[in-house]
């Protein structure tokens, strides 16, 4: 625990010289942590619950243990969900990476009009998912603006590949310029100093982003990524607006909302709920062991 | 030979801006544009509309479509939703910055786990709470979740500037002859004011966003929320799909966040890198 870790003298002298503050601390936590049992800790156990039983129409559900689990895992729309979403997850963000580095370039150079790009930059940012989802059905009807600038007659959202990509172009266009505003957060952290200092000893503008400005910005990167990562293994309002799942566009989070509302499968889609978020919870933990444990510093203990 | 290259370097970073600027504005001016087109006009495609027209936005705010009662939801929602979520993060993000306790990891990563957990696996065992407590198609049922899921993102924000304010500032004042009270008030209560502002904007935008819990929990008007409003329009008939008036809510709904980025755009870019990027 953080808290137990010995703090500097001067520190805690700062503080008022107290040794703990538990009840204090407590108290206002509280009302946080009664919320978050009751409306993310309880469902959660609920759900857990209810996919150990089975989903009769007339009578009392049965108690099944995992069949529900065997059953999720074998079926062929949990698989064919999985993929697509991990399809998105490595597409969309591989885009929204590369797009949201070169935006966060160019506005991290001094020019006139910066205040101007940053508040664009905000606006897709800022239009509910909801809103993006119904924008981009419009603009990509076979009679709309898409297809008329690419002079092509591309049906969208009515065949597999263009329905995929249409969800990816609408996610990118979204959350592109969040990513780009994270890393020149972690851009405008560099000092210039090393950037002059690497020109005085010959360094090219290749040499100077290999050196200086990949591994400097790494930390903002490894938080861009794992936020979006996180993000799109969740998705939901795009493909439900834009697709509605169809033409192999039902990600995980799609399915266990046909599976639970739609086919009034509480067992089955219950059991489905459960998967995604272990996918979820296991995928975070993944990466932050992989790529270093800093990212979960906590702000309390972030100092300078 | 460096001087010879230098305006070629302008004018690429120039071209860059334009393009990221071209690239964030040029689907919302198309939102704008096609909502400005007359009915029969909606499939043009030239940049500007032939004829302009506020039919699209007449239509909205008509009997058939009473987006009126979805803007009142949606305010009601969020607004309420940034304040209690305001009051309840508040408490927990002064405890985690300014006092010793044991546990403030796992409060943390609790926080942080909550944030990320996706909402479809808690909507539906909500949905049958909640209808046993009969909150379906009531506000409630929409605030509760949505102050749960922007708890996080205001401890976050939160935490992250309180970190940063000056806490000596109000031992001094009380070194002065202030007591705790006035100490909090005359110090650190305009010194935080930013800080909350900040977190507010950021929840109120999460709220006045959110789809999934609003289109499982809201059933009617009375409830029902823009985002989901927007998406269950009609046309004039069944089968003609209602893009015009779409847009034109679309637009409605957006411009408030829009002219909130516009006027905070500096605080809202704090609010979003904070805490994620420091240390």
């Amino acid at each position: 625990m953080s808290s137990s870790r010995p703090r500097p003298a001067a520190e805690r002298a700062a503080r008022g010289g107290r040794r703990s503050d538990g009840p204090l601390a407590l108290w206002l936590t509280l009302p946080t942590l009664v919320v978050l049992g009751l409306v993310v800790g309880y469902p959660v156990a609920r759900a857990c619950y209810r996919s150990l039983f089975d989903d009769p129409i007339t009578v009392a559900p049965h108690f099944v243990g995992l069949a529900n689990y065997a059953a999720a895992l074998a079926s062929v729309e949990f698989r064919a969900a999985l993929v697509v979403t991990l399809f998105f997850t490595v597409v969309s963000v591989a885009l929204e990476i590369v797009l949201g580095f070169a935006m966060a370039l160019v506005m991290h150079r001094e020019m006139r009009g910066r205040g101007w790009i940053r508040a664009a930059i905000l606006v897709p940012w800022a239009i509910p998912t909801a809103v993006t989802a119904v924008l981009w059905s419009w603009m990509l009807q076979p009679a709309g603006i898409v297809n008329h600038l690419l002079g092509a007659n591309i049906l969208w959202t009515a065949s597999a590949w263009p329905a995929k990509l249409a969800i990816v172009i609408a996610d990118v266009w979204k959350t592109a310029p969040f990513v780009a505003l994270l890393l020149l957060a972690g851009l405008e952290l560099i000092p210039d100093e090393l950037y002059e200092a690497a020109k005085l000893d010959g360094a090219g503008a290749r040499q100077r982003f290999a050196t200086i400005t990949l591994p400097l910005v790494r930390r903002a990167l490894l938080v861009a990524v794992l936020f979006r990562v996180l993000d799109v293994l969740r998705i939901y309002d795009l493909p439900a607006l834009l697709t509605g799942g169809a033409n192999d566009t039902t990600t995980l989070s799609l399915l266990v909302v046909r599976a639970t509302i739609g086919n009034l499968q509480p067992g089955y889609g219950s059991a489905l709920s459960t998967l995604t978020s272990v996918l979820i919870l296991v995928v975070g933990i993944a990466f932050v062991r992989a790529l270093g444990v800093d990212l979960m510093a906590a702000p309390a203990e972030e100092k300078g | 030979m460096r001087r010879a290259r230098l305006p070629w370097r302008a004018i690429g970073v120039g071209a860059g801006g334009l393009l990221v600027i071209a690239f964030c504005l040029a689907p919302f001016y198309w939102m704008v544009v096609s909502s400005l087109r007359a009915p029969h006009a909606i499939f043009e495609n030239s940049l500007l509309p032939s004829t302009l027209s506020l039919e699209n936005y007449r239509a909205i705010f008509g009997s058939r479509n009473s987006f009126a009662w979805a803007l009142r939801n949606s305010v009601v929602i969020a607004t309420t939703t940034t304040a209690v979520a305001m009051v309840l993060g508040a408490l927990p993000a002064y405890a985690i910055v300014r006092l010793r306790f044991r546990g403030k990891l796992l409060l943390l990563v609790a926080v942080l786990v909550t944030a990320r957990f996706p909402g479809v696996a808690i909507v539906t065992p909500l949905f049958e709470t909640f209808a046993d407590l009969g909150w379906i198609d009531r506000y409630p049922a929409m605030i509760v979740p949505d102050v749960a899921f922007a708890l996080p993102l205001t401890i976050w924000v939160l935490t992250s500037f309180l970190a940063e304010m000056p806490w000596d500032l109000a031992g001094a004042a009380q070194v002065d002859g202030c007591t705790p009270g006035q100490a909090f008030r005359t110090v650190i209560l305009p010194l935080a004011a930013p800080g909350v502002f900040t977190a507010a904007i950021l929840v109120f935008i999460y709220a006045w966003n959110e789809y999934l819990v609003a289109s499982v929990m809201s059933q009617t008007l009375a409830s029902q929320p823009v985002t989901v409003a927007i998406a269950k329009f009609t046309g004039e008939s069944q089968f003609q799909q209602p893009f015009g008036t779409r847009m034109a809510a679309g637009v409605v709904v957006t411009v408030p966040l829009v002219a909130l980025v516009l006027l905070f755009q500096r605080r809202i870019v704090a609010g979003l890198t904070a805490g994620a990027l420091k240390g």
